[in-house]
């Protein structure tokens, strides 16, 4: 399986870098997201003082960037592959070179740098600071120091490293079209490339989230999302002596997620003004604060003496 | 006398920062080392993508030693305020205190005697409170470190520091300090990948020559050099020309230590982008330059890349891999290009009424209706025609919805002239779309065709008067609006082609004229007028026709440039002076005509016949708008104000007369009025 012939080849040889490097190796998370910063394991995980490393892939929805399958770049649903480690080790920059290496990019031969790119999420209420890490001009990967995740400080602050999947498997194998990218490693009747799987799906969605997907339905998914996060919120709080704990900062971070996704649908499908889409982003992270003070009032996010 | 050298390495520093970052550190030791005693004797800050680096020459070995009188109590003062005194001046016996007389009695006086410290500990704390307390615009925490709070903040996570300090003829020492466990040291490394290993440095000399050595150009304006040399140089090898770019080369030197220049090409069907686009696409996304035909201008399909390597290949890869990234963007560009031409420029109007301007404004849509009113409404006065005008002003903010703006923003109305252009508009409302939003800075270009002009102007006055009514005007540094860029524009493009426009009737709103005249003011004095003659000018009644203003005070300056018109200055303040101490005196104002049977004196007389004369001679002037003829009718006035101040004294006993002669006095101040008001006017 090597890392510059297959798709699947590329995952296998990260996940056995970080593997090898001590993180735990995750699978993705099983909901709607827009992105692997998203998933509990590093929005969570980031916030509170236990050490975490992981790795893991996500896929990734962005139900705008659909292109029916005719845009040799673009995808309403994408891989990252992400890795988090907290607190970051100093030398970072050097382990992600490293793992450039062993996908099959030799800084001998590539120009590989790191360009400033200050990422935010506003539906989340974080902040860091890093790079867009280039390899010959082409964006391969974000790496971001957190400075702050769902409104709260990161004491310490994590690394966090997204690879582009698609676009790194590009550029290995030479492609020019993200469907044509090999995904088994095999040649001849046994190939199988990414379009086979995926350029059905690309073409359906598309058509789902630009015409199709029941507005109506959304927004009343939207609110009931928001209602359920906030219960299971309500409901989660518990005081052992004089400390509050929480009971179930995960179960109701899920609710943010799915409202961050049906918001993401109801934008694609063009019903959301201007204005409406400020308050939106801010209802979400309203959700995303109150999910990360749960959180730090979790044994995993470092209360000690938890009920949990 | 001993150098200083320090370096602070750390991971890649953000481009556009470096350039403020390293002036930072030189100003912040450079200035602490003074405050401490430590005059050197010059210094130099460098910045590249991972360090920055100081070097400070001819610092003193030591702080000057340093004697200080400090005033104790009276002699005899009781034990507890000597004691105080013996604490705070560090003496252990009131003996080692001199005895002084001054005008109330003796009073104890210690010596202190302060003993300089070696320069090194000095610095030693100097370097890390600047470290510790430096501006960057953001900074960040990181490591282990991070979970504790005040933990150091940086750029990005600092990794090593140099800080050596030594004369020439010596070893130099390693300054003995560490900010947050970081030590300083002798140490640093070479180029990420050319040369990573470890460098051990002992001054400047030294340190610069290793760099260069590990692939390492230091002084960014040496890396701007190379890049600028070897891009013109590669692109005049094959008959091209280097489309320049100060900012790009700029960036381009702060991202990277051992610049490569490559030369890269992109398909020909790509020219049929506009050349703006595609050096937007290459420059903004990729950082790369363009190159032209020399002869004909026209972009090629070649483009300018600088690597921060010298691959085993050559730069084979690098190049090939940047070719696809660029052929990506500029096919997304023709993409966009395409789409947009085929929307007319007025179809996507309805969605501007979808679009929040301002939330206390109203929708884009209502703001273009507002313009293309007002544009149609100045047409006329500055020589436009009205259907064009309002047609460039309908279609001026429309592509601003288009795919190319959105990607691009600062092709902003030069894509709204190419799309009109497409759809077969009028030249002069294509070309009044470009030129709408212009001037925008101080070295931009002023519309002079009189539809551009027309909606430049409406744009600009719509954006004054409506901020104006919602009271969101500038304040301080705060200009979120660009408003007083938006007056300066107006005034810019006013003066530039000689328009009479009335701004009170155009730009209505409180003090909205005095902020013009603000503007005006930084304008002329940028140009080496006189303010207080603004001033003087703006002082008067009804003062909203800025051509007129500026003819006024150009004539006004001209005129208190000559004998009589200093004196006429002098004797006018002379005057008022009076005037104003002795109306406080009294109580009351002497502003009425002063009685003829009154006059006593020739000088009197010849005075007020002058003042008639003059009054007559220059308001008429002005209504003829000679300026220059207005000044010279003042300038009669003046032998006769001077003899009037000769022969003439004003506080006689007699009260009749006195007043009159006041009141005369006030004919003098009146009479200047008609060309500006004197007692603004400074000197």
């Amino acid at each position: 399986m090597r890392p510059e012939r297959s798709f699947q080849g590329l995952i296998l040889a990260l996940q056995r870098y970080w593997a090898d490097y001590g993180c735990v190796i995750l699978q993705p998370y099983d909901m709607e997201v827009g992105a692997g910063t998203f998933h509990p394991a590093t929005t969570l995980r980031a916030l509170g003082p236990k050490p975490w490393n992981a790795a893991y892939v996500q896929p990734s929805r962005r139900p705008k960037d659909g292109r029916y399958g005719e845009n040799p770049n673009r995808l309403q649903h994408y891989y990252q592959f992400q890795v988090i480690l907290k607190p970051n080790p100093p030398d970072l920059q050097d382990l992600y070179l490293k793992s450039l290496y062993a996908i099959g990019i030799d800084p001998t031969l590539h120009d590989i740098r790191f360009v400033e790119d200050d990422w935010e999420s506003p539906t989340l209420g974080a902040w860091g600071l890093g790079w867009e890490c280039w390899c010959d001009g082409m964006e391969v990967s974000q790496f971001t120091y957190f400075q702050q995740v769902a409104g709260f400080e990161c004491a310490p602050v994590s690394g966090e490293l997204t690879y582009g999947l698609e676009r790194l498997a590009m550029y290995v194998q030479g492609v020019e079209r993200v469907y044509d990218l090999n995904f088994n490693g095999r040649e001849g009747a046994q190939k199988v490339t990414y379009g086979d799987v995926f350029l059905q799906a690309e073409q359906e969605y598309s058509r789902h989230n630009f015409e199709h997907a029941d507005t109506a339905m959304l927004f009343e998914q939207f609110r009931m999302a928001e209602t359920a996060c906030k219960s299971y919120l309500g409901a989660g709080w518990s005081t052992v002596g004089n400390q509050k704990h929480h009971l179930m900062a995960l179960p109701a971070y899920d609710q943010c997620i799915k409202a961050s996704h049906v918001f993401n649908l109801l934008d694609a499908r063009g019903v959301i003004s201007v204005t409406e889409r400020q308050s939106y982003i801010l209802r979400v992270r309203e959700l995303a604060k109150a999910c990360g003070e749960a959180w730090l009032a979790t044994d995993a996010g470092g209360m000690t003496g938890s009920a949990a | 006398m001993p150098d200083l050298l320090i370096e602070l390495f750390s991971e890649e520093i953000p481009a556009r920062m470096q350039p403020r970052a390293a002036e930072d550190l030189r100003k912040l030791v450079t200035d602490k080392l003074v405050e401490a005693g430590l005059a050197y004797e010059g210094a130099k800050a460098f910045a590249t993508p991972r360090r920055l680096a100081l070097l400070v020459q001819g610092v003193p070995a030591r702080q000057p030693d340093v004697k200080e009188e400090r005033k104790g109590p009276r002699v005899g003062a009781n034990e507890g305020a000597i004691k105080g005194f013996l604490k705070a001046a560090g003496l252990t016996s009131i003996e080692q205190a001199k005895v002084q007389p001054d005008k109330k009695g003796d009073f104890y006086v210690a010596m202190i005697e302060k003993k300089g410290r070696a320069a090194i500990d000095v610095i030693g704390e100097i370097v890390p409170e600047v470290v510790k307390s430096f501006p960057w615009p953001k900074s960040m925490r990181w490591g282990e470190a991070s979970a504790k709070p005040g933990a150091l903040g940086w750029v990005r996570p600092l990794h090593s520091i140099i800080a050596t300090f030594g004369p020439e003829t010596e070893d130099p020492d390693i300054v003995p300090f560490a900010v947050d466990g970081i030590a300083a040291g002798d140490t640093t490394h070479g180029h990420r990948f050319l040369s990573p290993e470890t460098i051990k440095v002992r001054r400047f000399d030294d340190y610069v020559a290793k760099l260069e050595k590990a692939k390492v150009v230091l002084d960014p304006e040496r890396r701007k050099q190379s890049i600028l040399t070897d891009a013109k140089n590669l692109a005049f090898a094959q008959g091209f020309e280097l489309v320049e770019d100060e900012g790009l080369l700029t960036e381009v030197a702060g991202l990277v230590e051992w610049p490569v220049v490559l030369m890269g090409s992109f398909e020909e069907e790509y020219l049929a982008i506009p050349d703006e686009v595609i050096r937007a696409t290459i420059r903004n996304n990729q950082k790369c330059f363009v190159l032209r035909n020399p002869k004909s201008g026209k972009l090629i399909n070649r483009f300018i890349l600088v690597s921060n390597t010298e691959a085993k290949d050559g730069g084979k890869a690098i190049v090939a891999g940047n070719e696809r990234v660029i052929r990506a963007r500029l096919s997304d560009a023709k993409f966009f290009y395409e789409t947009d031409l085929k929307t007319k420029l007025e179809d996507r109007l309805p969605k501007f009424k979808q679009i929040v301007f301002h939330e206390k404004l109203g929708t884009q849509a209502e703001r273009i209706e507002r313009i293309e009113r007002l544009a149609v409404e100045l047409a006329p006065l500055v020589g436009a025609d009205p259907a064009k005008a309002g047609r460039a002003a309908r279609l001026a903010k429309a592509d601003l919805l288009t795919e190319v703006v959105g990607e691009f923003p600062e092709v902003q109305g030069l894509m709204g002239k190419y799309y009109a252009q497409a759809q077969g508009e009028d030249e002069a409302v294509a070309r009044a779309i470009e030129e709408h939003y212009k001037p925008l800075g101080p070295g931009d270009r002023v519309p002079a065709d009189p539809v551009s002009v027309a909606v430049a102007l409406a744009d600009k006055l719509d954006m004054l008067t409506s901020f104006w009514a919602i009271d969101e005007k500038p304040t301080g540094s705060k200009d979120p609006y660009a408003l007083r860029r938006a007056a300066l524009g107006v005034i810019r493009i006013v003066l530039d082609n000689g328009l009479r426009l009335k701004l009170q009737k155009a730009a209505p709103g409180p003090d909205l004229m005095s902020f013009f005249a603000d503007r005006l003011k930084v304008q002329l004095r940028e140009q080496g007028a006189r303010h207080d003659l603004v001033d003087a000018v703006f002082a008067l009644e009804g003062q909203d026709d800025l051509l007129l203003i500026v003819r006024r005070v150009e004539a006004l300056g001209k005129f208190l440039d000559t004998e009589d018109g200093k004196n006429l200055l002098a004797g006018t303040k002379r005057a008022a002076n009076i005037l104003r101490i002795e109306e406080k005196k009294d109580g009351v104002t002497y502003d009425g005509a002063p009685n003829p049977a009154l006059y006593r004196q020739d000088e009197e007389k010849a005075l007020s016949k002058a003042i008639d004369a003059a009054k007559a001679e220059a308001s008429a002037a002005v209504t003829r708008e000679d300026f220059g003829a207005a000044m010279s009718a003042m300038a009669k006035l003046r032998p006769h104000v001077d003899a009037f101040f000769d022969k003439v004294t004003v506080n006689v006993d007699d009260k009749a007369i006195r007043e009159n002669r006041l009141r005369l006095l006030n004919e003098i101040r009146e009479a200047t009025r008609a060309v500006a008001d004197f007692t603004r006017i400074e000197g």
